[in-house]
């Protein structure tokens, strides 16, 4: 699937070539690139995993809460977020929750089903990478991000909120 | 017990106007739409919307039941009856209203502009 | 009276927002239009601006934030009503106003019209958090602690394309309060911040979650019994989050944070809601600081009240009538609260047409009122109405057909659009609160009566707040005829209660008459000074089931 990687600063996207490789459970670990692995194989394999592998990623489902991870999290490479349905909106709680509680600097990648004009509130609460359908265009990436520019609350992405814009009037 | 007749109806996707097929084309009443007495005749119309749906001309066609007698057509559900009228409660709005057009045979002059606004 | 501020206005940076979710929307429509969004693409992104495919037509929810509109706001309503729609716009329970027929194409240009005077749509619909309401009283009844809508404000400001919350398992509803007077059905609301004093006078919030009406009625119940003003929005945040993480998803009908409050009880719900306020508390951000509070409290300044005799004008006749239900005590002497009934008898409760709205904006300048409120019980209230100004105020309202003096009584009825307009709906709600409205249009004969609230809804969704009704009628659908049910001793004030349903629904031509004998039964039952609702409590069902079904009726079934 392409994968799009955010620059922040830029607030666009570009597609990358994906560093990880997901291995559904039961199956062999790719030799080169890192590996994405469920949470039940993580939490089962973690102590061989974390000592022979460089690139790690876990794979939440939408109930899965990544407190589970908190103390796995700095030798986490990438946490993959799956959004089943466009309209389970747990996956922007945990994104955030991973940013601002945990501290996690890692890529979180949005996995599944979502919309490009979700992508705003994606990013907002600290996604930075994004599994996408083959027609996905760039063009569609970039406007979602910037037809809204203002943010009233903050969020994990940073942005100065409009009271912070305003106090600095 | 012989099944019972139906109509086929959506909404204009660009004002959300109700919509009435008949023969393969939409008209904005009732009276001027087609009955189906037979099941596979109403699928297969229903079927065909499906082209003005991808073409995002209509949206939400469905079928509904009515029955036609020598006075016309009447839709079984209350539902319908409101949709091909208008609110009950304000007869001057929606299909019920009385039209604006200069005075004419009103039975011909709702057809014709029925067929001149489609879609 | 010298110019107040009285609500809340836009700067720069609200005006850019706005401007930005219009333009976001317009290019919605013309991708849904060109097919580059399919219509099950596009439909949550219209509906997170209001927009509904209904019966008839497109419908458009614009949010009325907490109730409050200008004289400006008013007459913008008004040209949208005539310039796009059929000439009249509908007040709703969730003090919003719809417009029932406006095209798809055009609806950009009417958020952009509505931009310009400090309007939108934005979150009147979808699975995030609604358009905050209020007290429609705020910063003017007697007994006030605190005007609410600041508060309002804020959370308003807090919610707006809020990130982590836009795509929750359902529809968040908010209410505020600052009196001890619940107006606002505050335990009925998934959410509910009520403004209280705590021991040594200062005041604060006290948050009420999980109530809720629909299928399944709920009370709320305490969650936070006094949160700190600073701490409100870090609360606020922890609630939403507990109900984003463990709101059924599985099912619409169980989805709503009511189903979670009650599955998880109060006890843990407080457990949990603590936990993460604590947790959120850390990082700080959401603190809202007193400079903020007291930034965003200006706007709403009261005007500032004139020394005015308390007197009441000399009243006869049909202005004496309005005064005894449509005037409400005021803070400040010499001045009162009216209610502008928009439930002329026979009428269609809520309505307004372009015309009255025009004319209510003219007189709004006329009298150097600056501001109008829309009620949760579709009526409109001008808040700070100087008493001697009050005949010619009701002359003006009588000539606009707009001087109805109901007030709080049997035919001052809630209804939900029903089967007339909406694509839910089982059965028609407006043609039932027209009769009964009708049935009881005699004046002695309503005042005999005394305080009623009739509340109809269409369907189980109770828009109508059928649940909260003295009597709540609730329209079902049965093999494509309708019936009504009869609820009777619900109440959305700070008694709150949920009405038990009477027995087996009645025809469409019955319901009046079986809600006549009920009142008759109450005429009968009352003691001196018993409300219906009164009498209901002390009675109980039975002996109304005696008489609601009638004779030949009650042998029927």
């Amino acid at each position: 699937m392409p994968l799009i990687r955010l620059d922040t600063g830029a607030r666009s996207g570009a597609f990358v070539e994906d560093r990880f490789f997901f291995v559904p459970d039961g199956k062999a670990y790719p030799e080169e690139k890192g590996a994405i692995v469920t949470l039940a194989r993580f939490q089962g394999e973690k102590d061989n995993l974390l000592a022979h592998r460089a690139l790690i990623g876990v794979r939440l489902a939408a109930g899965d809460n990544p407190a589970v991870l908190k103390n796995d999290l700095p030798r986490l490479a990438a946490v993959v977020l799956e959004f089943p349905k466009f309209r389970d909106g747990r996956p922007f709680s945990w994104a955030r929750m991973l940013r601002t509680r945990y501290d996690y600097r890692g890529e979180i990648r949005a996995s599944g089903d979502f919309l490009p004009d979700q992508l705003f509130f994606m990013v907002r609460t600290g996604f930075d990478s994004f599994e996408v359908r083959q027609d996905f265009s760039l063009v569609d990436f970039d406007r979602a991000l910037n037809e809204v520019s203002l943010a009233y609350q903050p969020s994990a992405d940073g942005r100065k909120t409009i009271r912070e814009l305003r106090a600095a009037r | 017990m012989a099944a019972p007749q139906q109509m086929l109806t959506a909404n204009r996707l660009k004002d959300g106007a109700v919509l009435y097929w008949r023969g393969g084309d939409w008209v904005e009443s009732l009276t001027a739409g087609e009955v189906f007495d037979e099941p596979a005749a109403a699928d297969a119309a229903l079927a065909a919307a499906q082209d003005f749906v991808g073409r995002n001309l209509v949206v939400t066609p469905y079928l509904f039941e009515v029955r036609e007698d020598i006075c016309g057509i009447h839709p079984l559900k209350e539902r319908e009856i409101i949709r091909a009228a208008g609110p009950s409660v304000r007869a001057d709005l929606g299909k019920q209203a009385p039209r604006r057009s200069p005075a004419g045979n009103p039975k011909s002059d709702d057809r014709k502009e029925d067929r001149d606004y489609v879609i | 009276m010298r110019t107040a501020r009285a609500m809340y206005r836009y700067d720069e940076f609200d005006a850019r927002f706005v401007a930005q979710r219009v333009e976001q929307f317009r290019g919605q429509v013309a991708r849904r239009l060109s097919g580059e969004l399919s219509e099950d693409q596009f439909k949550p992104l219209r509906l997170m601006n209001g927009l509904y495919l209904q019966l008839h037509a497109y419908m458009l929810r614009v949010a009325v934030p907490y109730g409050t509109l200008s004289a400006r706001q008013l007459r913008k309503l008004a040209h949208i009503a005539r310039r796009y729609d059929k000439g009249y716009g509908h007040f709703t329970t969730r003090q919003n106003i719809q417009f029932n027929w406006p095209r798809l194409v055009d609806v950009p240009d009417i958020l952009a019209e509505l931009a310009t005077v400090e309007m939108h749509a934005i979150q009147t619909s979808g699975n995030c958090i609604r358009n905050v309401t209020a007290d429609h009283f705020a910063g003017a009844a007697a007994g006030e602690i605190e005007d609410p809508r600041p508060l309002a404000e804020i959370v308003r400001q807090w919610s707006s394309l809020h990130p982590e919350f836009s795509f929750l398992p359902r529809k968040f509803k908010i209410a505020v309060s600052g009196a001890p007077n619940d107006r606002a059905a505050l335990k009925f609301h998934d959410l509910a911040i009520e403004i209280v004093r705590d021991g040594d006078g200062r005041s604060g919030y006290r948050v009420f979650v999980g109530g809720g009406m629909g299928r399944t009625p709920y009370i709320g119940y305490v969650v936070g019994e006094f949160v700190e003003k600073p701490d409100i929005l870090a609360f606020l945040e922890a609630v939403m989050r507990v109900y984003n993480e463990q709101g059924r998803r599985d099912n619409l009908y169980k989805a709503r944070i009511k189903i979670l409050a009650n599955a998880l009880g109060q006890d843990e719900m407080r457990r949990q809601v603590m936990l993460e306020f604590e947790e959120i508390k850390k990082t700080g951000t959401l603190a809202l600081p007193p400079e903020e509070l007291a930034r965003i409290q200006a706007y709403f300044a009261p005007p500032e009240f004139e020394a005015l005799s308390d007197e009441m004008p000399r009243a006869e006749g049909d202005f004496a009538d309005w005064l005894k239900t449509n005037i409400a005590e005021h803070r400040a002497a010499g001045y009162a609260i009216a209610t502008i009934s928009l439930k002329p008898i026979g009428g269609v409760p809520g309505d307004a047409s372009a015309e009255q709205m025009e004319a209510l904006a003219d007189l709004m300048d006329e009298l150097g009122l600056a501001e109008i409120r829309v009620s949760h019980e579709q009526n409109l209230v001008l808040p700070h109405v100087r008493k001697k100004d009050l005949p010619r105020l009701h002359a003006r309202l009588a000539a606009l057909g707009l001087a109805t003096p109901n007030a709080g009584l049997v035919t001052d009825i809630i209804a939900c659009p029903g089967l007339d307009y909406c694509d839910l709906a089982n059965a028609r709600s407006i043609p039932i609160a027209q009769t009964i409205s009708e049935r009881f249009a005699d004046l002695d004969r309503q005042h005999h009566i005394g305080e009623l609230k009739i509340k109809i809804s269409g369907c189980i969704n109770a828009c109508g707040h059928h649940h909260a009704g003295h009597i709540g009628i609730l329209g079902v659908d049965k093999k494509g005829v309708e019936f009504y049910q009869l609820q009777l001793g619900g109440s959305g004030a700070e008694d709150a209660s949920i009405g038990e349903i009477l027995g087996p629904g009645f025809g469409r031509n019955e319901i009046a008459d079986a809600v006549e004998r009920v009142i008759g039964a109450y005429l009968e039952l009352r003691r001196d000074g018993e409300r219906f609702l009164d009498t209901y409590r002390r009675v109980g069902i039975v002996p109304f089931k005696n008489v609601a079904y009638g004779e030949e009726l009650h042998a029927a079934y």
